[in-house]
């Protein structure tokens, strides 16, 4: 049994038409940059932000290495009143979620009431948070667990404290399909401005660089145990040994085009398609990654020979690896279009991992230049992409397929093309 | 133990839930109601958790709901302390 969905859109056209998600506003966490233009230039220059955790002592764990989100003072970007009831990880959402509204040029609280929602993708809340409030419990009693503990764990936290700080009081929401809630979030956010919601804030940040954080990845049994940073996370590498977790990602301010050209602002680029799929289990047929790639293609009324660049899932596991090389294999043929994963200087950000690729991909369409997969000298025989390796690449670029994967089955694919 | 102070209050309510701009919690806040001050009902119970602890005493939850300013709130939790004091 496979499930998916598929965005029904007017018919693609070369200016944007009333309705059409325009993407206006981008902010940006990273393990390689606070802020979303220090990132994208040390994306742009191959600075890898893996490093050894500093955040708790690692040095017991199998896994040792992680992206973690350098600089990063919560005070400058927090309010008082929010600092003692916020994880680490909400903390930098209102960090992003600040940054896109300015960058877009929104005020809210100019904005008309219900005008402006949130949908954010999540993993589990505030794991940073939950754990110190646990600890808490077991050791010293139930009289000494926060009363913020009520929702700053909560997975829907994220969402919650963007709306309130901002006003931002429409319809919103929260996705839980691990790394491809980053791209499922903004899907949704799409669906509510075609039901005529003028402003969505959108996308996914996320960490959980913490001991249980920590446990719960090493259990999934798909990190690197290498402790090289520069060999810890090779995917499509024939020395692919899994992946490094990192924490960040990327919000995003999504506006009618026509409503944003009327007030002047250009933006970053449209999203043209999107379609979801859901892997059969384990044993019972192919994985559905191809099947999402193509049905966002069709929801974007393109062609595969239309998409000039596609950022990878890349989850850097040999299996894995393959099945992402055959798809973009059956739909591009081999070697058939530029393949990136900017993700190797950042590592795995859960639910924020594809949010970052969606704004590498339209910051990519703004400056005509691919960014490059480090670390990576050359892809495996066994996985046939043009890989773009050692340094960033210019190319001329109109259309970006951005791709991922959820852990438990999850595909998401999603087509951004450049403002007209 | 000593009757908490407007003092100690705002001191442990900055603490438990931080301090909203354009609030002056060093100014006769004595009669300013919570909301005003910026702390919803989460944050007066966050720092209810702790005086509990610290005073070892247990406030009634309704009543400090109830209570609207931090005079009214004061009141409460100084009953409290000297009923303990007097058992």
């Amino acid at each position: 049994m496979t499930t998916q969905t598929l965005d029904r859109s007017a018919a693609a056209t070369d200016g944007p038409s009333p309705g059409t998600p325009l993407v206006t506003g981008l902010g940006v966490t990273a393990p390689n940059g606070l802020g979303t233009e220090t990132w994208w230039a040390a994306t742009l220059r191959g600075e890898s932000g893996i490093r050894p955790v500093t955040r708790f002592d690692a040095g017991q764990y199998p896994a040792k290495l992680a992206g973690e989100v350098p600089g990063f003072d919560p005070a400058e970007h927090v309010s008082s009143r929010l600092l003692p009831q916020t994880d680490h990880m909400t903390r930098l959402a209102l960090a992003a979620a600040a940054e896109a509204l300015s960058d877009a040029g929104i005020d809210a609280s100019e904005l008309p009431d219900f005008s402006a929602g949130v949908v954010t993708a999540a993993s589990a809340g505030g794991f940073e948070f939950g754990q110190r409030e646990l600890e808490a419990l077991w050791s010293k009693g139930g009289h000494h667990v926060s009363a913020y503990q009520s929702f700053a764990w909560f997975y829907a936290v994220n969402t919650g404290q963007i709306s309130i700080r901002h006003g931002l009081r429409g319809p919103s929401g929260v996705l839980v399909t691990e790394q491809a809630g980053g791209l499922d979030a903004v899907a949704q956010a799409r669906r509510q401005l075609r039901k005529g919601v003028p402003v969505l804030l959108t996308g996914g940040v996320d960490s959980s660089l913490c001991p249980w954080g920590w446990a719960a990845h090493l259990a999934g049994g798909e990190l690197s145990t290498v402790e090289d940073a520069d060999r810890a996370y090779l995917p499509f590498s024939a020395d692919a040994s899994g992946h490094v977790a990192g924490e960040g990602g990327a919000l995003l301010v999504l506006e009618d085009a026509a409503a944003a050209r009327a007030r002047g602002v250009r933006g970053y680029g449209t999203v043209a398609g999107y379609a979801a799929t859901f892997d059969p289990p384990r044993g019972k047929g192919a994985p559905r990654l191809d099947a999402a790639a193509e049905l966002a293609l069709a929801d974007a009324g393109l062609a595969a020979a239309d998409v000039d660049v596609v950022f990878a899932d890349a989850a850097g596991r040999r299996d894995a690896d393959r099945a992402e090389a055959d798809a973009l294999a059956a739909l591009f043929g081999p070697r058939g279009v530029p393949v990136t994963a900017p993700k190797t200087m950042t590592g795995r950000l859960a639910a924020g991992g594809a949010s970052l690729d969606l704004a590498a991909a339209l910051l990519a369409l703004r400056d005509q230049v691919i960014p490059p997969t480090v670390n990576v000298s050359e892809p495996a025989a066994d996985c046939p992409v043009d890989l773009v390796t050692g340094e960033a690449r210019p190319a001329a670029l109109r259309t970006a397929l951005v791709l991922a994967r959820g852990r438990g089955g999850f595909n998401a694919a999603m087509v951004v093309r450049a403002a007209g | 133990m000593p009757a908490l102070t407007i003092t100690e209050l705002t001191d442990l309510l900055r603490e438990c839930a931080g301090e909203a701009e354009a609030v002056n919690l060093d100014g006769d806040v004595l009669d300013v109601p919570f909301e005003v001050l910026g702390y919803d009902s989460l944050a007066v119970l966050q720092t209810t958790g702790r005086i509990e602890r610290d005073y070892d005493v247990a406030l009634d939850e309704d009543a400090v709901t109830d209570a609207e300013t931090p005079r009214q709130y004061l009141e409460l939790v100084n009953e409290a302390i000297s009923v303990k004091a007097a058992a």
